[in-house]
This record gives C-alpha cells, structure tokens and sequence, in this order.
C-alpha cells in the first residue's frame, strides 16, 4: 500500500438487529413478556391449593377463551423464536471475539447468575418443551393416564412421579438464576440506569427471582409430601 | 523479593507464540509492574536476548498505553491501577505471575504483550468529537451546564483507552469503552447537535469491529483503572435506541477495519 493517507474505505454499519445492541433490546424486550407469562402462569398454577374445581374451572375457562389464547400462544413463541435466535447468534459472535483464550481468568465482579445464562437459558427451553408435552398435551405423562380437562389430576399424578418433580425442581431453580440476572440486565440493555436505584433493583431482581421460585416449586413439593392429593 | 514471571513470548501476528518463564531476583517492593520488566529487559538484552516488548508511555495512569492481564486479571489485583501505577509490594516474595497480552480478535498481537487497539481510533473518529467554529475561543460561559452532569460528563472523559475493558470481557466486548466516548459527550450542551448520529455511528463503528456483545455483567467496570461506571453502557443502548427510532438518514457508513501492522507505512 501507498504512504499516501487516503480514506479508510467505508462500509454500511451495520443496522439494528445486525448490531449487538439492537439484538440485546430485543433480547430485553421479549425477556419481559416471557417473564410476565412466567408470572400470570405461577398465578394460574396457585390455585391448585383451592382444590380441583377451582383449578379446572381455571382451564376451561382458558380454553374457552379460544380467539385470545392463540394470539397470546403465537406472541410467546415469537417471543423464544427472537429470544434464542439473538442470543445464539451473540453467542457465535462472542466466541469469535475471542479466538485465542487466556491461559488463565478470574471473575471479580460478575455473579454466577449472570454467567451461566448460556447454560441456564437452553435447559429452561428443554423443560419447557418436556413439560408442554407432559402437562399440555399429554404426550409424555408418566404416573396413570393422562385426562384431558382433568388439569388437577394431571398435574398431581404426575408430579407423583418422583424425577417428574426433580426435573420440574432443578429447572425453575435455573428460571431463578435466569430472572435473577435477566430481570435486572433487561433493563440496562434498554438503558435504563440510574445509579441511586442500581442495587435496590438487583436485589429486587433477586427477590423477585426467589418468591417466583419458591412459588412454582411448592406444587411439586406438596404433591410429593402429600398435601395436594 | 523474588519473583518468577511466566510472560507471553510471540514474535509477530504469525507466529504461535507461547509461555516461557523467567525467574527475577531483586525485586524492590517500590517498583512499578513496568519497572520490573524494564529490570528483567536489562538482564535479556546483556544475555544477547530479545527484550519483552509491551506498551507505555506516562507511567503515571493517565495516557492508556500500558495493560496486559496479571494472572488472569488486567492491569493485576489492584482496583483503579494500571500496570505501569501497580506496585510490586502487592506480590508476596516467591510467587510467579502469568503475564499475558489482552485477548481479543478486535486486538490482534502485534508482538509479545503489546496488541493493536486500532479499532478504539476507528470508534472514536467515527463520532468522538464534536462541531466547534473556527475562531476565538469561545466564550467560557457560553453553554452553561450544571456541576451534577459536569461531574457526570468528566467521570465518563476519564477513560483513558486502555482496552481492559475489552479484555476482562468474557465476550470481548467493548461496551464500556464506547459507552464512556459516547456518554462524555452526549451528556454535554457541546455534544447535543450530534447526538444522535454520534450514538448511531459509534455503536455502528463498535459492531462493524469484531467486538462481541455486552452481556451486563460488570468485569469491565471492576478492572477499569478509572472506574468508568456500568451506567454509561446504558447511556449508549439509550441514545442508540432512541437515535435509532428517530433518525431520518441513510444508513451510517463505518470505517472498515484495518488489519495488518504496516499499512500506510512504505513499502
Ligand atoms: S503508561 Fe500511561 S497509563 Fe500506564
């Protein structure tokens, strides 16, 4: 090449979705509605404790709302299509990042919430997929047969089985890590930050994260000691 | 004191590379981290050996020349210190130090422990800068602007460039770097016309480099010798994402990224 100092060449930037930054908002943006779902369906799942009526009056009444729920259905499956499309193609994009490894690393800051969220996330996926088979469409129903309508029934046979609530355990431990880091994360990614507020919104996310746990985890745990029959 | 440095050893981009040992007698607790190379470089080049390259120029923490990771940390254990301000008196006698250069494809070896950090410039000449008309000096009370986001504006300005940033990173990212650029002017008076193309171009600039994503979890800011706050990364995403709902322009270009060493030079 010429000493001569002409113009760097020029290439388009690239765009929204193309840039990191873009991706991460939409990441933030879908992250939200799927954790709202996470949440109004923790508040379905509750009514178990009111007894079988109740709780099956609750999913006739969901699938009597037909024009509602499959708009609903198709919005949360756009919502983990983008999700997981944006993070596996910044995952590709962070390992090409970094080519040559260091020999050695220490974390000093990060949480290990924050990460494992390439771990955490996918294994999530997989329980949900199990568990769309197992308590949605009867596919998978280990414990007695699946009936369909008997939403009750359904969940408290199956959740007899003792590594259907282990699986069902470990894998909304990992939602938790997941929320834990996301719920706070979401909000820097949209730029969102004020530094008076930042510690009380990570331990709001950690106890938000905690209370959604406990509250999923008590229905298999109850079946298993008996107290929801 | 004595030391055993496990350093970097690589010839130039092609070559490999890899570890090679070196025991240091004599090291004084007052030394820098760069004076004890400039130490063990006195031995090699007496014994007719190739000094270690690395990068400096104040040693006194504020130019950003220097860094390279201290056993798995940049700019070694000491929070808000730069290699060349990071004294040896924090190391106990005995111990061996793996000294490697920042890792990252966006940061290429150049040679041994110094890497080309050319696409910080690219970033910043895409958008770090802001319109002032040729003339007198302006009028030094012309754009009155409040202590809270001068203090604000001066905390982002501090970044030095030094990439540590970049390497702490798990994902290479140089999110703090450009948030720091971005914010420093964006929060001004002075940086208001160009706001929005200033947040479009060097985001744009920023992804047109091989950076990897930020993912918010805050080694960078943890390394940081100047202690840039995570909220600038915010700052960007923010006036990224509003300058990308109101722009009315074409796509920005970016600048391409420049490999190899020499170009420009003769040849
Ligand atoms: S040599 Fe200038 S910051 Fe270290």
């Amino acid at each position: 090449m010429s000493s001569i100092a002409a113009a760097p060449p020029q290439n388009r930037a690239p765009g929204f979705w193309a840039s990191t930054n873009g991706k991460k908002i939409v990441m933030a943006v879908t992250g939200a509605i799927l954790f709202a779902f996470v949440v109004g369906h923790l508040a379905g799942n509750l009514q178990i404790y009111e007894g079988p009526q109740k709780l099956n009056a609750y999913g006739r009444f969901l699938h009597s709302i037909g024009e509602l729920l499959w708009p609903v259905r198709i919005l949360l499956l756009t919502c983990v299509g983008l999700h997981i499309t944006a993070t596996a193609q910044l995952a590709l994009r962070a390992k090409r990042a970094r080519p040559v490894g260091y020999s050695r690393r220490q974390a000093i800051a990060s949480s290990y919430a924050s990460r494992t969220m390439y771990w955490s996330g996918p294994i999530v996926l997989a329980f949900v997929i199990f568990h769309l088979l197992n308590l949605t469409a009867g596919y998978i129903h280990p414990g007695g047969a699946f009936v369909e309508g008997d939403v009750y029934h359904n969940v408290v046979s199956g959740f007899q089985v003792w590594w259907v609530s282990a699986w069902y355990i470990f894998s909304i431990g990992l939602l938790g890590l997941h929320l834990r880091h996301g719920l706070w994360s979401m909000f820097q990614s949209v730029g969102i930050h004020q530094p008076r507020y930042a510690a009380a919104m990570k331990s709001a996310a950690f106890a938000i994260a905690l209370l959604i746990v406990l509250g999923y985890i008590s229905i298999p745990i109850s079946v298993l000691l008996g107290l929801v029959k | 004191m004595r030391l055993t440095l496990k350093i970097w050893r690589q010839k130039g981009a092609a070559d490999k590379g890899g570890f090679v040992r070196y025991p240091v007698d004599r090291v004084d607790g007052e030394m820098s981290m760069l004076e004890c190379l400039d130490v063990l470089n006195e031995s090699l080049i007496e014994k007719g050996e190739e000094p270690i390259a690395f990068e400096h120029d104040c040693r006194e923490g504020i130019c950003g020349s220097c860094g390279f990771m201290i056993g798995g940390v940049a700019h070694g254990p000491m929070p808000a210190t730069t290699v060349c301000q990071l004294t040896m008196r924090h190391f106990k006698d005995g111990q061996e130090l793996v000294i490697e250069p920042w890792r990252a494809a966006a940061f290429p070896v150049i040679k041994d422990l110094i890497v080309d950090r050319r696409a910080f410039d690219r970033i910043i000449a895409s958008g770090g800068y802001i319109s002032v008309s040729t003339g007198n000096a302006p009028d030094g009370n012309a754009h009155p602007v409040g202590k809270e986001m001068a203090d604000r504006a001066m905390d982002a300005a501090a970044c030095i460039g030094c990439g540590a940033c970049v390497a702490a990173c798990p994902n290479a990212s140089a999110a703090l770097f450009t948030g720091a650029k971005i914010a420093h002017l964006n929060l001004l008076p002075q940086g208001k016309p160009e706001k929005d193309r200033r947040a479009l171009r060097m985001v744009g600039q920023m992804n047109a480099e091989g950076f990897g994503n930020c993912t918010n979890i805050g080694e960078c800011t943890a390394v940081c010798p100047k202690e840039i706050p995570l909220e600038v990364i915010a700052i960007m995403n923010r006036d990224y994402l509003r300058a990308s709902v109101v722009r009315r322009e074409e796509l920005v270009a970016a600048i391409a990224p420049v490999s190899g060493w020499d170009v420009g030079g003769k040849s």
